[in-house]
């Protein structure tokens, strides 16, 4: 009521227009300046100044531009149109997407367990800093190291083959793992582990009756995400390092055999087993919350 | 009576878990030795190949005197793959936003448009960029455009279900209130949707960058180009010190791209 007293008030009026912000043209001021727009503002100018120094940076090597979109234009309607084996049989690549799925699953589970046990030493609530600081350090590094070159340098190392291949995947899965749980632990309530610290719980008995039950549904999450990724990973690695399976196959496939039919059929393998991985995925953990 | 139905209750929760514990136990070694099984992997084998390969690391993998030599040219490449991400990221950012707009269930377009650009993006986002880098190899060749174009069909998809997401989290409620005012279709994107969404938006965009060096060192192994075929190449010239050059500037680009993009995050969300 006052408001309206104050606004049908004429000098009040003359007041308010005072404190109008208005821009140069006159109009009323709708948005304040501030850091957060700022930086919003600049980062898309700084992002686009760079794109376009992408572009102009490139090295194009006289290519015919539209005549290649044309021909990659046909040759996706071959690919997915007309897909067909005839180098492999479906028993041969239901046998390597098999492959592609092991490796998947020995990398995630190696990850698990030793990204549980990082995650114990990294998250904040219940590691020390020193250690937690020391592990978020490497995991850093670990991640910054495309999966490929750790796959490459561990075939080296321990010779072509599944070990190279699931210990090169595990370094990355466990260096993202420990990240995913040890924020999933440090969102758990501090009240729990005070109780059973004061009931005189062992460090041991806390992990197993407090920790674990209380960050699972958000671990099992995370480690199927990780599963996923695993998998299209280790299709990339079967393709570009000569690890075996589905992956491998798509690289024969496109260049070795140059048939881009078997190519098709192969990616729709792959597409059919990625999604209904999500599927089982998005089922298990609706099951588990 | 009843407190020992109440106790027998509290215990059976005990036991349950017990038993759904050892259930996954078990599930998870029957998977675990299957898979060992179809790709022929022995756990010793792996465990031991971990020391022997740090052991290799430190005395091969290390930059000597000749590779400081090759330094330029490692760089040239570097920033070839750090501005074909961003590129590829911008680009294929923007055209994902268009398209999540027809997508979004905020802006009140069809149902059926909504289901069709995320099947869409579900084709883009599950064909892996491998099929794309081998598809594009034959119509590009060796050529930048060809790991320009496979990361931005991967990325396109990815981005354009992270921003249907986003948008209908983020800006339900203003697009509702602007909506109430009057406001038609281009003013409701403009005034509700970019503004509320854009710092979520920048976020994405900016962890995209950062995967999209790691998968465009493994599109240049298989495509030869960029900072992948530049590792691919020293290392099987056996030339350790050039390919771990390459490593570490690998290595500190994606942390020095991390640590700017937290920073940005910090100011803008």
């Amino acid at each position: 009521m006052s408001e309206l007293v104050v606004l049908s008030d004429h000098s009040s009026v003359h007041d308010l227009h005072e404190y109008m912000l208005k821009t140069s043209d006159g109009k009323i001021k709708t948005a304040t300046i501030n850091k957060s727009r700022i930086a919003v503002k600049l980062t898309i100018c700084i992002l686009f100044a760079l794109t376009a120094v992408a572009f102009i940076s490139f090295d194009y090597e006289s290519i015919n531009f539209i005549e290649s979109v044309a021909a990659t234009w046909n040759n996706m309607k071959v690919l997915f149109g007309q897909p067909k084996l005839t180098f492999n049989s479906f028993a041969g690549a239901m046998h390597a997407l098999l492959i592609t799925f092991s490796l998947g699953v020995l990398s995630t589970i190696f990850g698990a367990l030793i990204a549980f046990f990082g995650a114990l030493l990294c998250a904040k609530n219940i590691a020390d800093p020193h250690s937690a600081n020391f592990i978020k350090s490497i995991v850093a590094f670990i991640r910054a190291v495309p999966t490929i070159l750790w796959v490459l340098i561990f075939t080296v190392a321990a010779g072509l083959g599944s070990v190279a291949a699931v210990v090169g995947l595990t370094f990355h899965s466990v260096a993202y793992l420990i990240k995913a749980y040890s924020e999933s632990i440090e969102e758990m309530d501090m009240g729990v582990i005070e109780a059973l610290k004061a009931s005189g719980a062992s460090y041991w008995q806390i992990v197993f009756q407090a920790i674990i039950p209380s960050s699972i549904s958000y671990m099992i999450a995370w480690t199927f995400l990780r599963f996923e990724i695993n998998f299209t990973n280790a299709i990339a690695v079967g393709a570009a390092a000569g690890a075996g399976g589905i992956g491998y196959d798509l690289f024969m496939a496109g260049s070795f055999y140059f048939d881009l039919r078997e190519l098709g059929f192969i990616t729709y393998i792959v597409v059919i087993a990625v999604i209904m991985l999500e599927m089982v995925a998005t089922r298990i953990k609706a099951r588990v919350r | 009576m009843a407190s020992e139905k109440k106790l027998k209750q509290k215990i059976s929760v005990f036991v349950e878990r017990k038993r759904t514990f050892t259930c996954a136990f078990v599930g998870i070694m029957a998977l675990f030795t299957l898979a060992s099984i179809v790709t022929d992997f022995s756990i010793i084998e792996g465990i031991v190949s971990i020391p022997k390969s740090i052991v290799w690391i430190v005395n091969n993998l290390v930059p000597d005197e000749k590779s400081w030599s090759k330094m330029p040219r490692i760089l040239a490449k570097l920033t070839e793959t750090a501005l074909l991400s961003i590129a590829v990221t911008v680009c294929a950012g923007i055209c994902a936003f268009l398209f999540s707009l027809l997508g979004t269930r905020t802006n009140g377009i069809t149902t059926l448009s909504g289901r069709l650009v995320r099947i869409v993006a579900a084709f883009f986002r599950n064909v892996p960029d491998v099929v794309w880098a081998m598809l594009l190899l034959f119509s590009f060749g060796q050529n930048v455009l060809t790991g320009f174009f496979a990361l931005f069909f991967t990325t396109f998809g990815m981005l354009t279900r992270t921003f249907i997401e986003t948008i209908d989290e983020v800006s339900a409620e203003c697009v509702e209130a602007i909506t109430s005012t009057g406001a038609d279709y281009m003013q409701t994107v403009f005034q509700a949707i970019v503004p509320s969404s854009m710092p979520e938006i920048i976020t994405w965009v900016l962890f995209m960058i950062e995967t999209n060096i790691r998968a465009s060192t493994l599109i240049g192994v298989l495509t030869a180009t960029g900072i992948g075929y530049a590792f691919d190449m020293y290392y099987k010239r056996l030339d350790y010190g050039a390919a771990s050059l390459v490593v570490i500037s690998i290595v500190v680009l994606v942390i020095g791209i991390e640590l700017i993009s937290n920073q940005i995050r910090k100011v803008i969300m």
